[in-house]
């Protein structure tokens, strides 16, 4: 083991950079130095750009971040994107060890014709957009549309639904980005469609999820009472497995099927078994209908319930698509790929050799782009956990790399060199109060900075 | 969660054998990669799966099982898995009959293994971050209260 300090660099300030950081300084009998990397200058990932306006509570996760930051050993350095400001080259002459955390940036697509008409997004950049994240604040969506589907059932969809469906001054007390409250007060977007290519005892959001989407308060929500009925497959897997959870998701979805409209502005439509196959563009090429096609389940041989496409169709009429139907992970460069799951190639978190199949050594990976996009914000806790502990496993082994600067000093030196308007904790915390400030006169938890120059200005830069 | 998420963080591949292969060539396997099976394929895809049991089984009756191949020992009726299939079924079905070892198939090719320590792991860090997480909100509810 090394006499001097372990010092460690993480790709990505999100939930398991936290994680990681927090594993790696609370280790007893070592001591551990981190400086944790992102290419923005604000740090907590999808906590900030990702998790919706209107869920503040799950945001108050970036109290323990804080507090890992707050340790001895520990530095942010945001602005700094790995690949551009510092290579992995830089990286191995001034860290033992390397650990990615870099997430899944990217939305698979549906594969259909029509995907690429004007008026169909992923939902990730319509999240990101409403979230304030700086490189998707100049994006435009036509909310003038009055007609819009989402495809998918998982988090992201339900939330784009629900930020569709809630009225401007539910809006205006949540830190939604300014430009995207502006624009939502001009919509005049008036039916919702979810879809789901399987069943409702399938669908991927959870009860809670479900029944806050009965609960908006300017929202008519229904459902067609024969898609919300289980087929047999499903219900013998249901009582098979004895899931109270999914038997009461099934009897919310049943009790929306039946549930007359209140003549609210919007209408949400929830609808199963349907997979969108094309998107009809009007003669300005811009979206005008989703043709879908009815699905119907199968087992494969392990039980598992998978759709399959029957020869029934039909046509929506919508002006505006969403797709939320899964995510992927961005190769890093130089930093192997397993294309097949859309991650790091990795054994428990530790990087391997595509040739060989052998660890790399020092490099590492955790969360999502090690995993796949799975899970709620804390099961990157116990996945950072497994990585870490193969990082000390390694360090005992010596099996670590050997950098010609392993002084915190040296590292800081490289930054200031190539990222001069590079953002530190301290000066985070600065533009966090100035959000909060802000955000408290207009009764709101905050309001973001959503541009770098912004941000770089607001701290006198 | 499914089995690809699983799939994502296990490096290797499934460790395989050809049918006609000896029994002692299998051991030599199963020592070498410290595994309890290894699947047999025929090209790309599954035609069987042999277990640490099924040599054990032959072991207990036969002093000359070394020389046996593949083929007469291991299990053919092999229930495969597909990467989209959901951990909760994978996991039911896994006990319910008993499978210690699933290999997983695209399309009739095999693309790994899971085994059932793998799936109960994933399960097990799928409820601890759940966990986790509703404790860390619950907890910042009741300081949002004291403000």
């Amino acid at each position: 083991m090394p006499a001097r300090p372990l010092r460690v660099a993480i790709i990505g300030a999100g939930p398991t950079g936290f994680y990681v950081a927090d594993h790696l300084l609370r280790k007893p009998g070592v001591t551990v130095e981190v400086d944790m990397f992102d290419r923005l200058p604000t740090p907590y990932g999808l906590v900030r750009l990702g998790v919706a306006p209107d869920h503040q509570k799950i945001k108050f996760v970036t109290n323990a971040f804080d507090k890992v930051a707050a340790s001895p050993g520990f530095r942010f350095f945001g602005g700094v994107d790995f690949g551009k400001h510092v290579t992995l080259a830089d990286l191995k002459t001034h860290y033992h060890q390397i650990v990615y955390c870099t997430g899944a940036q990217t939305d698979r697509r549906m594969g259909i014709p029509g995907e690429d008409l004007a008026g169909s997004h992923p939902a990730t950049e319509f999240v990101a957009w409403y979230n304030g994240h700086p490189d998707y604040r100049d994006c435009v969506f036509d909310l003038s549309q009055e007609s819009v589907a989402v495809v998918g059932v998982g988090n992201v969809a339900v939330d784009v639904v629900r930020i569709l469906c809630r009225t401007p001054e539910e809006l205006a007390t949540t830190d939604i980005a300014d430009y995207a409250l502006e624009a939502l007060k001009k919509s005049r977007v008036k039916e919702v469609y979810l879809l789901g290519r399987r069943g409702p005892a399938q669908a991927a959001f959870t009860n809670p999820e479900i029944r806050e989407l009965g609960e908006l308060p300017d929202a008519d929500i229904s459902a067609d009472p024969a898609e919300v009925e289980l087929d047999p497959l499903s219900r013998a897997a249901v009582e098979r497995s004895q899931d109270r959870a999914t038997a009461k998701k099934v009897e919310i979805l049943r009790e929306y099927a039946q549930r007359p409209a209140a003549g609210r502005s919007r209408r949400l439509v929830l609808r199963f078994l349907v997979s969108p196959v094309e998107l009809i563009g009007d003669d300005a090429g811009r979206v005008a209908a989703m043709r879908l096609v009815r699905n119907e389940l199968y087992a494969t041989s392990t039980g598992a319930l998978q759709p399959r496409a029957t020869d029934r169709f039909e046509t929506i009429p919508v002006g505006l698509v969403f797709r939320s139907v899964g995510y992927r992970g961005v190769p890093l460069a130089s930093v192997p790929f397993n294309e097949s799951w859309g991650v790091i190639l990795n054994d428990k978190g530790r990087v391997l050799d595509p040739g060989t199949k052998q660890p790399l050594v020092g490099e590492y990976t955790a969360g999502w782009i090690k995993r796949g996009p799975t899970g709620v914000i804390g099961t990157n806790k116990p996945d950072a956990a497994e990585t870490v502990e193969c990082m000390f496993e390694d360090l005992a082994l010596g099996a670590v790399l050997e950098p010609a600067h392993p002084e915190a000093a040296a590292a800081d030196a490289l930054v200031r060199q190539r990222q001069p308007s590079f953002v530190s904790y301290a000066d985070w915390l600065k533009l966090d109060a100035i959000e909060v400030a802000q955000g408290r006169a207009q009764g709101r938890p905050r309001v973001k900075l959503t541009s770098v120059e912004e941000m770089l200005a607001a701290l006198g830069r | 969660m499914n089995i690809a998420n699983i799939l994502a963080r296990k490096g290797s591949m499934a460790v395989t054998v050809r049918p006609e292969q000896s029994i002692r060539e299998a051991l030599g396997l199963l020592e070498r990669h410290n595994i309890g099976a290894l699947i047999a394929v025929q090209g790309e895809s599954p035609v069987g799966i042999l277990s640490e049991r099924d040599i054990v089984r032959e072991a207990a009756r036969n002093e000359k099982f070394f020389t046996r191949t593949v083929a007469d020992l291991m299990t053919r009726d092999v229930i495969t898995g597909q990467p989209h299939d959901d951990l909760l079924t994978v996991a039911h079905t896994m006990t319910e009959r008993r499978i210690r070892h699933l290999p997983v198939v695209d399309k009739d090719r095999l693309i790994g293994m899971v085994s059932i320590g793998d799936v109960v792991k994933a399960q097990r860090d799928h409820y601890q971050g759940e966990v986790d997480t509703l404790q860390t909100q619950l907890l910042a509810g009741e300081r949002g209260l004291k403000h």
